[in-house]
C-alpha cells in the first residue's frame, strides 16, 4: 500500500524487508529497516535509536558549574563539543559574560574540532564506501604518482612513494589482520574508481591517520589535555602568560607559535590533500544521485562560531543561523532557541511516554519517561525485534520538529543556507567544486552533497582557525590576558531558579542542551542532538525523519550487500552505528556487516 | 625497538571505557587510583583514554610498553580478572566497539601497526564485567573488588622491566596525563551525586544492553 508522507515522500512497505541492524552492547545504535521494490529499490525506510540515553538521568541534582565533564564523557567523538554546548548553556541560565579571548579560544577548540572531525569521517569513516581498498594492490605506482600529480601539488607523490604503500598495503593484507578494512565489499561492482585513484586515497587514508594526531595538539595546549580536556563555565580554564614570568603550564608564546604552526599545516593538508581527493573521488560517482531525502527541502542550523564574545545575534555567527522548509531556497527563516512553538519534540513514535502524545514539548518542558512498548505489526519479541512497527512506537530516539517540519542539519544544512544567503566564504567554494565537476547547484541535494559540503567546511574551518589564532595573539599583544571571568562562580550569586540554553554546529550538526537550575542544582536538563534529528522517527502527523527520506527511492546493487544504505547513512556522519547484522527477512542472521 | 629519548614516553599506561556505565568504567577507575597513589617518572604516562576510539591512535607513537587496563568480555564469570600479553592482545580487545565512531580497540592495534607504531610490548589487565546496564551507576562489587588486584599486576609488570614508581603525597589527587581528572567524576563524588532512581530512571533498551555471555 503506498501512502504519501505530509512532507512529500511515498512510502509502500509492501516489498521485502531488509534489516540493518547493528548490534552492540553497549553505546548507541542505529537499526534501518527498509522495504524493496521488485527491483531492489528502496520504497519505506525505518530508523530506529536503540539506546536509552537520558541526559538527566546522571545530571540531575548535581553541580551545573560540573555538567560540562559529564556530558564530555556520553560519546566518544564530540567530547568537546558538548563541553562547550554544556558551558554555555549554564552561563545563559546564569547570566555569565565571558572574556574576549576565551570566545577565540572556544571557536579555535571548535574549529579543530571540525577540522579533524570532518578528515578522520572522510578518510577513515566514509571514503571506505566508494574506495576500495583491495583493488588498490593492482594500482601501477608509476600511473599513480602521474594521477596525484595531475590533481595536487602535495609532495609527496613519487612512484617510490606509492610503490612503498602498496607493499604495505600488501603485507598488511596478506598478514590476514585487516582490522579496519575488514568486512568491506571489496569488489563489489559498485566501486568505481580505477585502482590507481584507490591506491592514492588508501595513501592517503594513512597520512590523514598520521596527521589528524597533529590537529588534535591545540586542544592539548588551550584545553590542558587531550582526551578530555578542560572547559570552565565562565570563560576557558588556561592561564595566558607570553611574558613566561608566571604560572606553571600557563600559555606562552612558544605554545602560541606551536599553535600558529599546526594551524599551517591543516590548512595545507585539507587544501593539497582532502578537497583534491573529494573531487577526484566525486567525479567517478556522478551518476550516483541518490540520498538527497530531506535536504534541499527542510534544513536547520543554529549557527555557531560567535566573531565577537556574548554576541548571540545571527550576524556575529560565522557558520549561519536559520531554517529552510518547504523546499523555498529564498527565505532563510529566523531560528529562535527560545521559542515554546519553534523547536518541539514529538513522542508517538517513540519509546517515552506524554500525557498527551500529539502535542509536542519544548527542550525546557521536556520529559524523558521511558515507554517500551511494540506495535501490533511488530514482528518478534521486545528482545529479539525481528521487524518494527513504524505505525507504532519504534525508536529511542525522540521527533524534534521546527515548526512541525522534520529537518535535516549537519554541514550540508549550514552550507545550503550561508550559499543562499549569498555569503562569499560559502558561495565561492561551492560554485567553484560544482563548476569543476560540471554539476548543478541541485546536484548538493544528495549523498555525495552531504560530503562534498563536509570537505569544504573542513577548510573553511582550518582557515577560521588561523583568524580566530591571529585574532587572540593580537588581543594578548594589546594587554588583555583575561581568559576568564568568576564574577557569578559562587552560587550564592545566582538566582534561585534559572533557565538557559547552549548550542553549538557539532561536525553533524545542530546540537542544544537546555538545563533548569533550581536552588543551585540541575533540576533538569535535555539535550537535542544532531543525530535526534537526523535519525528521528516518523511524527504524529507522518512526516519521516531525515535518514529515512535519503534512504527512499535508492537502489540496491544487492539486497545482501547494503553499500548503497551505508553510503547514505555515513554521508551523516552518524554519531552511532557499528557492528552490523544484517537479517534475513525470516530474521536469521544473514551476514555480519560493519557499519563504518 | 627504540631508546627512550628525552621526554618521550616510553610506557603508556591506558584506562579505557566509559565510567557513565557502571562496570565499563573499570579502566579509567584504575588510571584514576593508580595515579593518586604513585608518583612515576616522566617517561610513565598514565592516561584516560575514555571512549576515544581511533583517536587513541594519536598516543602509540613511540611508546614501548603499553599496559591497558579495561572491563572486557572474556566469557568468564564476572569479576574474573585476566592478563594477556603481546600477541594475544588485539584478540581479547575484538568484542567492544569503544566510541560513537565504533572503533574497536583492536582496530586502534590495527591502525598503529599500519602505521608501524605499534608498542612492541603489550600487556591488557582486563575484568569480566557483571553490570552494563545500569547508566550513571558505578562499578559493581565484584569488579570493584579486581582493582587491587589489577594495580597489583600492573607493579609487578614495570618492576620487571625496571620501573618503580614513588608513593604519592597522602593528599594527592588523581592525576591523568599531567591534569587532574575532573572532582566530579572521581569515584567518591561521582558516587554520591547519583540521582535516585525516582528521580532518573536508570536503565536501558534490554534488547541491546544485555551481556552477550
Amino acid at each position: 500500500m503506498t501512502v504519501t508522507t505530509p512532507n512529500g515522500f511515498s512510502l509502500d512497505n509492501s516489498g521485502q524487508r531488509v534489516v540493518v541492524d547493528p548490534v552492540t552492547r553497549i553505546e548507541g545504535h542505529l537499526r534501518v529497516e527498509v522495504n524493496l521494490d521488485e527491483s531492489n529499490v528502496i520504497r519505506n525506510a525505518v530508523s530506529t535509536g536503540t539506546m536509552w540515553r537520558g541526559l538527566e538521568v546522571i545530571l540531575k541534582g548535581r553541580d551545573p558549574r560540573d555538567a560540562w565533564a559529564f556530558t564530555q564523557r556520553i560519546c566518544g567523538v564530540c567530547t568537546g563539543t558538548h563541553a562547550l554546548t554544556s558551558v554555555r548553556a549554564v552561563e545563559d541560565a546564569l547570566g555569565i559574560d565571558i572574556p574576549e579571548n576565551a570566545n577565540s579560544i572556544r571557536n579555535l577548540m571548535q574549529l579543530t574540532l571540525q577540522a579533524q572531525d570532518h578528515l578522520v569521517h572522510f578518510y577513515h569513516l566514509h571514503a571506505l564506501d566508494w574506495v576500495d581498498v583491495v583493488s588498490a594492490l593492482k594500482a601501477d605506482p608509476k600511473a599513480t604518482s602521474q594521477l596525484a600529480q595531475s590533481i595536487s601539488p602535495w609532495p609527496l607523490s613519487s612512484p617510490g612513494y606509492f610503490r612503498d604503500i602498496k607493499a604495505r598495503l600488501t603485507r598488511f593484507v596478506e598478514s590476514g589482520q585487516l582490522g579496519p578494512f575488514m568486512n568491506g565489499y571489496w569488489g563489489s561492482p559498485a566501486y568505481k574508481l580505477p585502482p590507481e585513484a584507490n591506491l592514492m586515497a588508501v595513501a592517503h587514508y594513512l597520512e590523514a591517520l598520521d596527521f589528524q594526531k597533529e590537529i588534535v595538539k591545540i586542544h592539548t595546549v588551550y584545553g590542558g589535555k587531550n582526551p578530555h580536556p578542560n572547559w570552565l563555565v565562565g570563560g576557558m580554564p588556561c592561564a595566558i602568560n607570553v611574558d613566561d614570568t608566571g604560572a606553571v603550564g600557563a600559555i606562552n608564546m612558544e605554545r602560541l607559535n606551536l599553535v600558529s604552526s599546526i594551524i599551517d599545516r591543516t590548512i595545507e593538508f585539507i587544501d593539497q590533500v582532502y578537497l583534491p581527493d573529494l573531487q577526484a573521488i566525486a567525479s567517478f560517482y556522478k551518476d550516483w544521485t541518490y540520498g538527497g531525502g530531506l535536504s534541499g527541502q527542510s534544513m536547520l542550523s543554529y549557527g555557531d562560531i560567535p566573531d565577537h564574545a556574548n554576541d548571540d545575534s545571527e550576524a556575529n555567527l560565522l557558520l549561519p543561523r536559520g531554517a529552510i522548509i518547504g523546499g523555498d531556497l529564498n527565505t532563510i527563516h529566523p531560528v529562535d532557541l527560545r521559542d515554546p512553538e519553534q523547536i518541539q519534540e514529538f513522542v508517538d513514535h517513540s519509546w517515552f511516554h506524554y500525557a498527551d502524545e500529539t502535542q509536542g514539548l519544548h527542550p525546557w518542558d521536556g520529559v524523558t519517561e521511558p515507554n517500551f512498548q511494540l506495535g501490533p505489526n511488530a514482528k518478534g519479541s521486545k528482545t529479539h525485534i525481528q521487524a518494527v512497527d513504524e505505525n507504532a512506537k519504534y525508536s529511542w530516539i525522540k521527533a524534534p520538529r521546527w515548526r512541525g517540519h522534520a529537518m535535516e542539519v549537519g554541514p550540508l544544512s549550514r552550507w545550503v543556507i550561508g550559499y543562499v544567503q549569498g555569503r562569499p566564504d560559502f558561495k565561492e567554494p561551492v560554485d567553484k567544486l560544482l563548476t569543476d565537476l560540471g554539476l548543478p547547484v541541485t546536484a548538493l541535494f544528495s549523498t555525495l552533497g552531504r560530503t562534498a559540503a563536509r570537505g569544504l567546511e573542513a577548510s573553511w574551518a582550518a582557515h577560521k582557525m588561523r583568524y580566530f589564532q591571529d585574532k587572540l595573539v593580537a588581543n594578548i599583544k594589546a594587554g588583555d590576558t583575561a581568559t576568564a571571568n568568576t564574577d557569578h562562580w559562587e552560587p550564592r550569586t545566582w538566582p534561585k531558579q534559572a533557565k538557559g540554553v547552549g548550542t553549538t554546529e557539532a561536525p553533524r550538526g545542530a546540537l542544544g542542551h537546555w538545563v533548569s537550575i533550581d536552588n543551585g542544582k540541575i533540576d533538569n536538563y535535555q539535550a537535542v542532538v544532531p543525530t535526534t534529528w537526523n535519525g528521528s522517527p516518523r511524527d504524529p502527523a507522518g512526516n519521516i525523519g531525515a535518514y529515512e527520506a535519503a534512504l527512499l527511492n535508492t537502489p540496491l546493487a544487492k539486497a545482501e550487500e547494503p553499500l548503497e544504505i551505508l553510503r547514505t547513512l555515513h554521508s551523516f556522519d552518524p554519531c552511532l552505528a557499528c557492528s552490523t547484522h544484517l537479517m534475513s527477512p525470516d530474521g536469521s542472521p544473514l551476514t555480519e556487516i560493519r557499519v563504518r | 625497538m627504540t631508546a627512550a629519548s628525552g621526554s618521550q614516553p616510553r610506557v603508556l599506561i591506558l584506562g579505557i571505557g566509559n565510567l557513565l556505565w557502571a562496570d565499563e568504567g573499570f579502566g579509567v577507575r584504575c588510571i584514576e587510583i593508580l595515579s593518586a597513589r604513585h608518583a612515576f617518572e616522566d617517561q610513565v604516562r598514565l592516561l584516560d583514554g575514555g571512549t576515544q576510539g581511533i583517536y587513541l591512535v594519536n598516543l602509540l607513537e613511540g611508546v614501548e610498553h603499553l599496559i591497558i587496563f579495561d572491563a572486557v568480555d572474556y566469557g568468564l564469570p564476572p569479576g574474573t580478572l585476566k592478563v594477556v600479553r603481546d600477541n594475544e592482545v588485539p584478540r581479547f580487545l575484538g568484542a567492544k566497539k569503544m566510541s560513537l565512531h565504533q572503533v574497536g580497540f583492536q582496530d586502534v592495534l590495527a591502525m598503529a601497526e599500519l602505521l608501524g607504531q605499534l608498542p612492541p610490548k603489550m600487556i591488557l589487565i582486563g575484568v569480566q564485567p557483571e553490570q552494563l546496564e545500569d547508566y550513571g551507576g558505578s562499578l559493581s562489587d565484584s569488579v570493584k573488588a579486581m582493582i587491587e588486584p589489577a594495580l597489583t599486576e600492573a607493579l609487578i609488570y614495570l618492576d620487571a622491566h625496571g620501573i618503580r614508581p614513588v608513593a604519592a603525597a597522602a593528599d594527592a589527587e588523581p592525576l591523568v596525563d599531567g591534569a587532574h581528572l575532573h572532582p566530579a567524576l572521581a569515584l567518591t563524588d561521582y558516587e554520591s551525586g547519583r540521582p535516585s532512581p525516582t528521580q532518573a530512571w536508570r536503565h536501558g533498551d534490554p534488547r541491546v544492553l544485555q551481556t552477550t555471555s
